[in-house]
């Protein structure tokens, strides 16, 4: 009895300190209502969607990072630039052409400035283009199957950066050249830089239905670095804005030698008065060698076509095409405003904000008012072109984005903070910091007529302590903010892969309903592939052996092969006869040189298998698929090289 | 303190009793050996007809069809098209006449409604999920999920055509 009399004293104990607790609890969140208001203006309850996108662009992953908004949740990683193990991307027979460049197969890349296709200056959803900054190349995406669909290599071009930015129709999709170089390429010394270097600023059509890329014409511009580039629109559209720096020509310590000059340019392309001079013949065209490689979804197949020439155009050619907007100091983003009359100047080494006017650059123009000329080109004087100077806003700007009330919102490393200031008095309404040292930001719509507003996002470089510890290495962080009151609102702190550098984001209706589920059957058009049981072969031709392979729950057909030789190329072509939504399978083999395969239903891949020992060796699923996944499997029987054995397959029998 | 103790007899009886009851069962024999001399194991004893002999033609199954009329002649065009459905999109689990992945569709019309044919085609996993007879076959069948194949109407309907002529 005393046992049990204890027993309910400990029981009420325990049972005050918890209603002890619940009180604090509620007291602290009574005093902090702001804290948990902020916590419901992210959550997305279970099995709800978010409303926005967001693309990420990895850096040095290569590729492009899908997130949901406002929670923060990230959904796929997209392989772009990168062979992707996970997939199969860059590792299947279908995809390798994808990477394939004039300096053969690179495994790798890195990404830089996602952004999405418009439709009369409104982001329109289809498809999100993003470029390799080493390698130089620009890849369309496809927002219906979030599959890579095209590369195209840049020729003259080197350190990718001021890319890949459309235009408000989507006519072009740009790539300027970071890194000068000569052109062409050829063996100098590179103190001669000064004056022999070029930089090439590319103009790729983009055609209207399926996106294809094809390089217009190259502007070949003097050697400096082209760092951002942002499009004109409305009143603007048919210029293009580009950022430089190195305006000094250094080729050396440009950390020092590329900062002397107290104003860098802004250069404005009228690309409209180009294209014009390109379909009347002007240009010229030049030897070049690049690659183009198109995925095409009905054979699930891509190809890689080297072009041999390129059409480049000299500035000094066409009067009336390109100037140069004196802007202090080493301008990083180059960024246009929603109607297309201002363009923002973050001179990174500046603690001011410049800012253009295009009206005013248009009159400039007009009373032929120029300062100078860079090798022919007209430099425009900095006063005449000049809107405003959002003054000391912070230190070391970057990048400026908009929203749909006439704010902008620009991102500051040195002084890690974001600043909220008005467009056309350019007076600071608020400043938040980051953590910490932030590089760009996003609001979703961002570059283009329509802003969305709500959210913006800013991708900072450093972590530190923001989250556990994971050793020396750590994921960026990134930190999302409610933008639609008077000031902004920190919501959310949440890791992003890679090297984020740049992102581009929308509302998610027009991607959600043009999402694809799967790949039909019926429109498959796969050289190898096997439709149904009847298609299914094993076939050899020299040491070639090419296996017609089927998948479903949960079986492969067919799962058992014999007369398979050691020195033998095995294909398993391999088809995921599934028609429904997320039924991918796998494939692996032990001793795959490659990587597995993910198939999605209704898709055929390719994995080559060269076995290099004796023995029966299993293959299996490698995606949980169903309860019967751990039974899909099969056996090949490799013999020796010499060996006399047919080739037989079966499923579901003996191989007698 | 009394009324503790007898509440804990209860429990103890209630467990023991409970326990009890599976001694009784005999060890099912099992052997692994090679396949030339194969191991006798006991055919498992008859637990009733499996569900893929069971005939239940009134059960129309759940799912978008909810009543149908079959034609007494066979529509020999539109049987033929379902052969066509049926070879492309079924065969890697089903052949005509015999059991393979899943049953064989021979004299299926004689055991199942054709609504109920209908609806395990068009929505098998609702049908798994609703139907009891479904969810009898997917055990019988060592939880094989049968696949959404994503046809339409038009082609389940000939599928179902091409099944009267086997």
């Amino acid at each position: 009895m005393k046992n049990l009399l204890k027993l309910t004293i400990a029981l009420a104990f325990v049972f005050g300190t918890y209603t002890s607790c619940n009180n604090s609890k509620s007291s602290v969140s009574n005093s902090g209502g702001l804290a948990s208001n902020v916590a419901e203006k992210v959550y997305v309850a279970p099995g709800e969607h978010d409303s926005h996108y967001a693309f990420i662009s990895g850096g040095y992953s290569g590729n492009l990072t899908v997130y949901g908004l406002p929670s923060g949740r990230m959904f796929k990683e997209i392989p772009v630039f990168s062979q992707f193990p996970t997939s199969g991307y860059g590792y299947s027979e279908e995809t390798k052409p994808m990477l394939n460049t004039s300096h053969g197969f690179i495994p790798w890349g890195d990404s830089h400035h996602p952004d999405i296709s418009q439709t009369n200056g409104e982001i329109d959803g289809r498809f999100i283009f993003i470029n390799e900054n080493n390698t130089p190349r620009i890849a369309k995406i496809d927002l219906k199957t979030f599959e890579t669909t095209e590369i195209i290599e840049v020729p003259n071009s080197a350190g990718n950066h001021s890319s890949s930015f459309v235009t408000e129709n989507t006519e072009y999709v740009v790539a300027g050249t970071r890194f000068s170089v000569p052109v062409p390429q050829r063996d100098m010394p590179i103190r001669e830089y000064k004056g022999n270097f070029q930089g090439a600023l590319s103009f790729i059509s983009v055609e209207p239905e399926h996106g294809h890329m094809d390089i217009k014409f190259q502007v070949l511009m003097p050697g400096f670095n082209y760092d951002l580039a942002h499009p004109g629109r409305g009143a603007s559209h048919g210029w293009f804005f580009f950022s430089t720096y190195n305006t000094e020509e250094a080729s050396t310590l440009l950390e020092v030698n590329a900062s002397q000059n107290d104003k860098d340019f802004i250069a404005a392309i009228n690309w409209k008065k180009i294209e014009e001079y390109v379909n009347n013949g002007g240009g010229k065209m030049m030897p070049a060698n690049y690659a183009h490689n198109v995925y095409d979804e009905s054979t699930h197949t891509a190809t890689s076509t080297m072009i041999k020439e390129v059409r480049v155009v000299n500035p000094s050619e066409v009067p009336g095409a390109v100037y140069l907007l004196p802007t202090p100091k080493s301008p990083h983003g180059c960024d246009v405003n929603p109607t297309g009359e201002y363009i923002v100047g973050n001179g990174k080494l500046s603690a001011n904000l410049t800012v253009h006017s295009f009206t005013k650059m248009l009159d400039a123009i007009k009373n032929e008012k120029f300062a100078g000329d860079a090798y022919g080109i007209p430099i425009l004087n900095f006063e005449d072109v000049l809107a405003g100077v959002v003054e000391q806003a912070g230190l070391g700007p970057l990048h400026t984005e908009f929203d749909d009330k006439g704010n902008a919102y620009t991102t500051f490393f040195i002084s890690s903070e974001v600043v909220k200031w008005k467009v056309g008095t350019w007076e600071v309404l608020d400043r938040q910091p980051t953590f910490y040292s932030v590089g760009h930001l996003t609001i979703p719509g961002g570059n283009s007529g329509k802003p969305q507003g709500k959210y913006m996002f800013v991708m900072n470089k450093i972590t530190k302590d923001r989250y556990l510890p994971t050793g020396p290495e750590l994921e960026h962080s990134a930190q999302l903010y409610d933008i639609s009151g008077d000031k902004m609102e920190l919501l959310l702190d949440f890791p992003t892969h890679g090297e984020p550098h740049y992102a581009a984001a929308m509302e998610a209706d027009l991607i959600k309903e043009r999402s694809q589920k799967f790949y039909s059957l019926e429109d498959n058009k796969h050289a190898h592939a096997a439709k149904s049981e009847a298609d299914v072969k094993v076939v050899r031709n020299g040491n070639e052996v090419h296996v017609y392979m089927t998948l479903i729950r949960s079986h492969f057909s067919p799962d058992n092969i014999e007369g398979i030789r050691v020195g033998d190329k095995v294909y398993f072509h391999i088809t995921n006869l599934e028609q429904d939504f997320d039924v991918p399978h796998g494939f692996a083999i032990i001793g795959q040189n490659t990587s597995e395969l993910l198939i999605m239903p209704g898709q055929t891949k390719t994995s080559v298998w060269e076995p290099k020992q004796v023995g029966v060796w299993p293959f299996y699923c490698t995606d949980f698929c169903s309860a019967l996944h751990q039974e899909m499997q099969g056996y090949v029987r490799v013999s020796p090289a010499n060996a006399n054995m047919p080739l037989k397959w079966s499923l579901g029998e003996d191989i007698e | 303190m009394k009324t503790t103790l007898k509440l804990m007899m209860v429990l103890f009886v209630t467990l023991l009793i409970s326990c009890g009851g599976k001694e009784k069962k005999e060890k099912e024999k099992i052997s692994y050996g090679r396949k030339e001399a194969p191991a006798k194991v006991d055919a498992p004893k008859d637990v009733g007809t499996p569900a893929s002999k069971k005939v239940d033609l009134t059960n129309k199954g759940v799912g978008p069809i909810t009543s149908m009329t079959l034609t007494t002649e066979i529509d020999q065009k539109m049987a033929a098209e379902g052969a066509e459905v049926f070879k492309k999109m079924c065969t890697a689990c089903h052949r005509p006449n015999k059991k393979f992945i899943g049953p064989a569709p021979k004299g299926l019309l004689e055991r199942r409604s054709p609504e109920w044919i209908m609806n395990m085609i068009l929505d098998p996993e609702g049908m798994v999920k609703n139907d009891a007879l479904a969810k009898e076959l997917l055990i019988e069948f060592n939880g094989s999920p049968m696949a959404n194949q994503n046809l339409t109407e038009a082609e389940a309907r000939s599928v179902l055509e091409y099944f009267r002529t086997l």
